[in-house]
């Protein structure tokens, strides 16, 4: 068994293996709406590489975080717009 | 002798010239406006559209307060793309020295009118909670404003067109000449009056003016609503801004309706090239987040510069040319030219058509400085 962390995905615990994206544990939450554009329309992971900024989510507290470059820590609270 | 086609030609489609338009054709005079590029797009889309009451001098005083008078007036009938906010201007205060500034200022507004708040440290520190602990307080003036400027732009020149003035859009102006104005088609625009309105670039078609680029830099974040709530200028702005020799940068940070924030400000004289200057950006930025430490963690999407057309006197420059009483000028506002736009307007016209205007216009005549002009 991989060694494992746990994250809270908009208030649902989400284990995922050690050194997992934040994006991974968003999709393994069922979520893919990640957040909203100015429009109102459902942005989601895209390019997965940091360069697209459409996934940004909220990290701790801390808006406008790119998902697919920050790697899931223990106890990691994430907030998506759904 | 066949009259003039126009009784005033514009030239420049920056705020300045776009408000001018808009009150020249208010007047009923023939107007046509011609803009090389696109409207509002030089200072006017550079800058970030603070209507601010300013004293350095009480000419500036007079024209900004006026100004801002003006807009508040016009706000209902502005439309949302404007994004008119009456967020308010803090003028933070570092230090007693500082603070003492800011006992002047409180005074000074006061007894001429302008609502202004003193805020201890305590107070400046409930308003804008993300400012750094220890500083000694500010001056809140809850009246300024904060706009997008190209869309005002826009706004006036659309307001004068659908009153009857000419769009010439994408035409550069060759020459101005004691009749008219030459554009680079070879078409000949005959009129009575013209007027200089091309912000820094103004000295290329009126060779001998003392109108100079003074650079500046600007950045913009991501959308953080709520992290500042009004308009923060460091009082060591003044400093900044006084400084007419070296490279000088000062915290000014802007909340804007969308959530994201401006954050400047730079001033270099004697540089031409656009792009950014690193040094300077990173001096910047470390300004605003000496005030502002947690800024640090804040995602920015875009950096870009532009050019205020400064005088030695720190004062534009509106009214009749020296050497040509055909051609006027409404040119030389630095870093006010967004709020004093619409004041420049009423003047200009108020001189064109001979009617006493509702503030001195000394202080901004082009004859002032002649004798460093046109010498």
């Amino acid at each position: 068994m991989p060694e494992e962390v746990v994250v809270v995905v908009d208030g649902v615990l989400v284990r995922m293996p050690v050194g997992s994206m934040v994006s991974a544990a968003i999709m393994t939450a069922g979520v893919s709406s990640f957040r909203r554009s100015v429009s109102g329309e459902a942005r989601g992971l895209l390019c997965g590489m940091g360069i697209c900024f459409e996934c940004r989510v909220t990290i701790d507290l801390q808006p406008h975080c790119r998902s697919c470059q920050t790697v899931c820590q223990n106890g990691m609270d994430i907030r998506t717009c759904e | 002798m066949t009259s003039p086609t126009f009784d005033v030609v514009i030239i420049g489609a920056g705020i300045v010239g776009s408000a001018c338009a808009a009150e020249c054709i208010n007047e009923g005079l023939k107007t046509a406006i011609v803009e090389a590029k696109i409207i509002g797009g030089g200072a006017t889309a550079a800058g970030m559209g603070h209507l601010v009451v300013m004293d350095d001098s009480e000419a500036q005083f007079a024209l900004t307060s006026y100004s801002c008078k003006l807009w508040s007036e016009l706000k209902e009938d502005l439309p949302p793309s404007i994004e008119y906010e009456p967020c308010g201007t803090i003028w933070v205060a570092a230090d007693d020295e500082e603070m003492a500034e800011v006992r002047r200022k409180e005074k000074y507004y006061t007894e001429r009118g302008v609502p202004v708040q003193l805020l201890d440290a305590k107070a400046l520190h409930e308003a804008e909670p993300n400012l750094r602990s220890g500083l000694a307080g500010g001056l809140h003036v809850p009246n300024d404003c904060v706009i997008y400027p190209p869309c005002a732009a826009k706004f006036f020149v659309d307001r004068a067109v659908l009153n009857g003035a000419k769009l010439i859009l994408g035409k550069k102006v060759k020459n101005i000449q004691k009749d008219g104005v030459r554009i680079d088609d070879d078409t000949f625009l005959s009129s009575g009056l013209v007027v200089n309105a091309t912000g820094s670039w103004s000295p290329l078609l009126t060779s001998g003016i003392d109108v100079k680029k003074r650079k500046g830099h600007l950045l913009i974040t991501d959308r953080y609503p709520d992290f500042v709530k009004h308009q923060l200028v460091e009082l060591g702005y003044l400093k900044s801004a006084h400084s007419v020799t070296d490279d000088s940068v000062a915290f000014n940070i802007q909340p804007r309706k969308t959530g994201q924030m401006l954050i400047g400000s730079s001033r270099q004289y004697g540089v031409e090239s656009s792009q950014i200057d690193t040094p300077i950006l990173r001096r910047m930025l470390n300004r605003a987040i000496e005030y502002m430490p947690d800024l640090v963690n804040l995602s920015s999407i875009r950096t870009w510069t532009g050019f205020r057309a400064a005088t030695p006197d720190k004062l534009p420059l509106i009214g009749p040319d020296v050497l040509n009483s055909k051609l006027y000028l409404a040119t030389g506002h630095e870093g006010l030219g967004i709020t004093t736009s619409l004041g420049t307007a009423k003047l200009l016209v108020d001189q064109i058509v001979g009617r006493s205007p509702s503030i001195p216009v000394g202080p901004y005549l082009p004859a002032r400085v002649s004798e460093l002009s046109h010498a």
